[in-house]
């Protein structure tokens, strides 16, 4: 079944969200699983509070580059980069937006918003909207495979990558797991 | 863990590896993106196995070079690596390498920026490699970067030639699973054989030493291992594709997506120069049309010497600037195959500009710099600092160390004018030791009159927190001896050195004003702006003294915290009947600096 499996991801968000953190645990889950992965990153002066994209391609994949209308998932961390990356969506394909606002998308996309930010000042842990927006994607995306990865999944890299730093570990847990409930409350996936 | 586990590995730190299992014993390296992360990692998989070998991040590219290269002339495998405009740097012992031929094998990796993502230039490191006349391998991901090294050391040492291996960004920055190999266990002796001929060569040996490199080439050209791959054998047509680094990589999948991966003959050249004889021969002999794709000059393509039938950048088939997108490919490759392009792109939206972090010391000393010294025409450096462009702080930058010879440039050129502008140069503390020094000893002997700001944050904080010869410890934590800056500076002859806090605006935009002052008439002024960069001192897990602040009601929204503070917690709301600016609380880092900004006075501390 793995063999089978392509997938491209397109995660977006601005320098100091965790971009590139939430990329290496899909990498690495991709990589528990068995799966190729391969995954391409923003670096150097962008990364100053510029905006930050990060590919990820699970399956046979020569290039590291999504094109553009070819992916099949979009984790936006910050709702303005929609205008920047909406596009490299594919048609039939899911979005999961951090954005206190309704949403405005032009294309017929699933699209879902989450408040991660009003979730991560509610938990006290400021810098964790990039792992509850994560959470939330696995819920909406993940449980019905659209993901290549599920919850559970996330949780043993987590594990793995944080054993020693049991105050890290529950943190973190406990922002992927506010966002994954977050998908469950609320109201059937909108249709935009 | 078990050696054969796949890992998650950066290209750079796939790069890393390669050299480690090639039993590299001497890796050097000036940070520089997308290179930065290589030399860090050979200091990781080198703790990780316990291995004794020299890793060092050297005071800049050209003594990098230097150091790993004597290494090679003493039987040991080195290697150095840098980031393209960081070989400009190395040219000058690259070239002369290159005549002297190596005894243990040496690998110059030099990480090109197409694009360009975070760099002065979209130069083609290869074209470099042609020029100092050496070989270069030009991978397409992680796993062949990696690969790569082990075949460079290889022809290196077969030869007796440096090597290049030149990645991308695009390879420098994928994560791609890679199963690691071994570490090899036998040690090299160390022995450096005395050959004045060879090793200090007068032009009359030049000469021979040219020739026998003449020699090395040609039979490079006939190295079977690096033979371009015909990667689908079956394929036959009157027209080809030549394609090499990640540009293959895009090509290879847009083939298969565009249904001609049987049909269109395509080549990747792992090898781009020298190319290969009988791959140009086989080429020219069996195709009407050829497009060759390569990024970001016209290499290989230039190399097939029939003007006719090649298809690239010097036809114009392919662009000239810019990164060669998989989707700009995508239209090349269709429109060269006969078939409609159905390549979509879309528009580009701006994204976020980069700009200086909440917490910033560099913020603090452009907002002093400006406040003291309004009209003076800013030279500035590379690093973080560039983005003082956002404050209006900065009006030119040139290259590693020229803020303070272009300071000497703007004095003399206003010399003899009535009315002199004051100049006010800006650089860090890293930059200031990699090329900064010589321009301040001839600013010394010129009497220039200009101030220098140096920008001490105590860390090479662009390219990811390396550190620098005041650090105190090398690549592998290790301690290490240190150099004071204001003693340098001092030993190159200037008069007025101070140091300041700029977290202290109250003191600090004084101390910049009587700088100014002093450069008027008597000359070089020094300003060493001291305070640790925010990022830095996070990862630490240090922090200073912090000053909650807040907004009160005397702000009308004037907007001038925002125009010439620019900090990424300030927050202006364009509210119709209120407008007004508030602090993000998450972004804000307490440094108590923006209290001293506001004319209004409604920047306050909280209670």
């Amino acid at each position: 079944m793995h063999k089978t499996i392509k997938q491209q991801i397109l995660i977006s968000g601005v320098g100091g969200q965790g971009v590139l953190f939430i990329t290496g645990l899909l990498a690495e889950a991709a990589i528990n699983k068995g799966l190729p992965v391969f995954t391409s990153e923003t670096h150097g002066m962008a990364q100053r509070g510029g905006t930050v994209v990060s590919h990820l391609k699970v399956g046979n994949f020569s290039s590291p580059l999504i094109r553009p209308f070819k992916a099949d998932g979009l984790l936006v961390l910050k709702d303005e980069n929609m205008a920047q990356h909406g596009s490299f969506l594919k048609t039939g394909g899911w979005a999961v937006i951090n954005s206190e606002n309704d949403l405005k998308v032009e294309k017929k996309i699933a699209a879902s918003a989450i408040d991660a930010d009003q979730l991560a000042q509610k938990i006290s842990n400021p810098k964790s909207a990039n792992l509850i927006v994560l959470g939330f994607a696995l819920g909406r995306a993940g449980d019905r495979r659209n993901l290549f990865c599920s919850l559970t999944d996330i949780k043993k890299v987590l594990r793995k990558k944080f054993g020693r730093h049991k105050k890290m570990l529950d943190a973190s847990l406990l922002a992927l797991q506010t966002g994954y409930k977050a998908s469950r409350k609320k109201a059937a996936q909108m249709v935009v | 863990m078990s050696k054969s586990k796949r890992r998650l590995l950066l290209g750079n730190e796939a790069i890393a590896r390669g050299l480690i299992e090639s039993g590299c014993s001497i890796a050097t390296s000036y940070p520089g993106t997308p290179a930065s992360e290589i030399l860090a990692a050979v200091a990781y998989f080198q703790k990780e196995a316990s291995l004794s070998m020299h890793t060092q991040w050297a005071v800049n590219e050209k003594v990098a070079f230097e150091i790993a290269y004597a290494g090679c002339q003493t039987g040991l495998r080195a290697a150095v690596s840098m980031k393209q405009v960081g070989l400009n740097v190395a040219s000058d012992p690259l070239m002369s390498a290159a005549y002297m031929g190596v005894k243990g094998g040496f690998v110059l990796i030099s990480a090109d920026d197409p694009g360009p993502h975070s760099s002065q230039t979209e130069q083609d490191s290869r074209l470099m490699a042609m020029f100092a006349k050496i070989p270069v391998l030009d991978p397409d991901s992680p796993r062949q970067a990696k690969d790569l090294i082990a075949v460079a050391y290889k022809i290196s040492e077969s030869f007796k030639t440096p090597v290049m291996v030149r990645p991308t960004t695009r390879v420098c920055h994928s994560r791609q699973d890679i199963t690691l190999g071994s570490i090899p266990k036998n040690k090299r002796e160390v022995k450096f054989e005395k050959n004045p001929a060879r090793w200090a060569a007068t032009p009359k040996f030049r000469l021979q030493l040219h020739k026998e490199l003449e020699e090395k080439l040609s039979a490079i050209a006939d190295y079977r291992p690096t033979a371009p791959k015909k990667l689908n054998p079956k394929a036959k047509s009157t027209k080809a594709i030549i394609a090499s680094g990640v540009a293959a990589a895009h090509t290879k999948d847009i083939l298969k997506e565009l249904k001609i991966r049987s049909k269109m003959p395509f080549y990747q050249v792992i090898q781009p120069f020298p190319l290969h004889r009988k791959f140009i021969a086989h080429i020219i002999d069996t195709y009407e049309e050829v497009l060759v794709i390569e990024e970001t000059m016209g290499v290989i393509e230039m190399q097939l010497a029939d003007r006719y039938r090649v298809k690239g950048k010097l036809s114009n088939t392919v662009p000239k600037v810019g990164e060669l997108s998989p989707e700009k490919i995508e239209e090349i490759v269709s429109n060269f195959a006969g078939l409609k392009s159905e390549a979509l792109s879309i528009k580009s939206a701006p994204g976020r500009r980069p700009t200086l972090c909440p917490g910033c010391p560099h913020r603090a000393s452009f907002f002093a710099i400006k406040k003291a010294a309004p009209r003076a025409i800013y030279t500035s450096d590379i690093g973080c600092y560039t983005l003082g462009l956002n404050l209006g702080a900065v009006d030119t930058v040139l290259c590693m160390g020229a803020a303070i010879s272009q300071a000497s440039g703007f004095y003399h050129a206003y010399k003899n004018e009535e009315k002199r502008p004051d100049i006010v140069a800006t650089i860090g503390d890293s930059t200031f030791f990699h090329a900064g020094v010589p321009a301040l000893i001839d600013a010394v002997v010129q009497k220039v009159g200009f101030v220098l700001v140096i920008l001490d944050n105590r860390t090479t904080a662009m390219t990811g927190n390396q550190p620098t010869p005041a650090t105190g410890h090398g690549a592998c934590g290790e301690p290490t001896d240190t150099v004071d800056i204001e003693s340098l500076v001092q030993g190159c002859g200037v008069k007025f050195i101070r140091e300041g806090n700029p977290y202290e605006l109250e003191k600090f935009i004084p101390l910049v004003k009587e700088a100014v002052k002093y450069s008027r008439k008597r000359g070089p002024a020094v300003i060493i702006s001291r305070y640790p960069c925010v990022i830095h001192r996070a990862r630490q897990g240090g922090s200073g003294e912090t000053i909650p602040v807040d907004i009160n009601e005397k702000c009308d929204g004037c907007g001038y915290c925002i125009k010439h503070f620019e900090c990424p917690a300030l927050i202006y709301h364009d509210d119709k009947e209120a407008k007004h600016v508030s602090i993000d609380p998450i972004l804000c880092t307490s440094c108590g600096v923006c209290l001293n900004v506001c004319p209004k006075g409604a920047i306050v501390a909280k209670e």
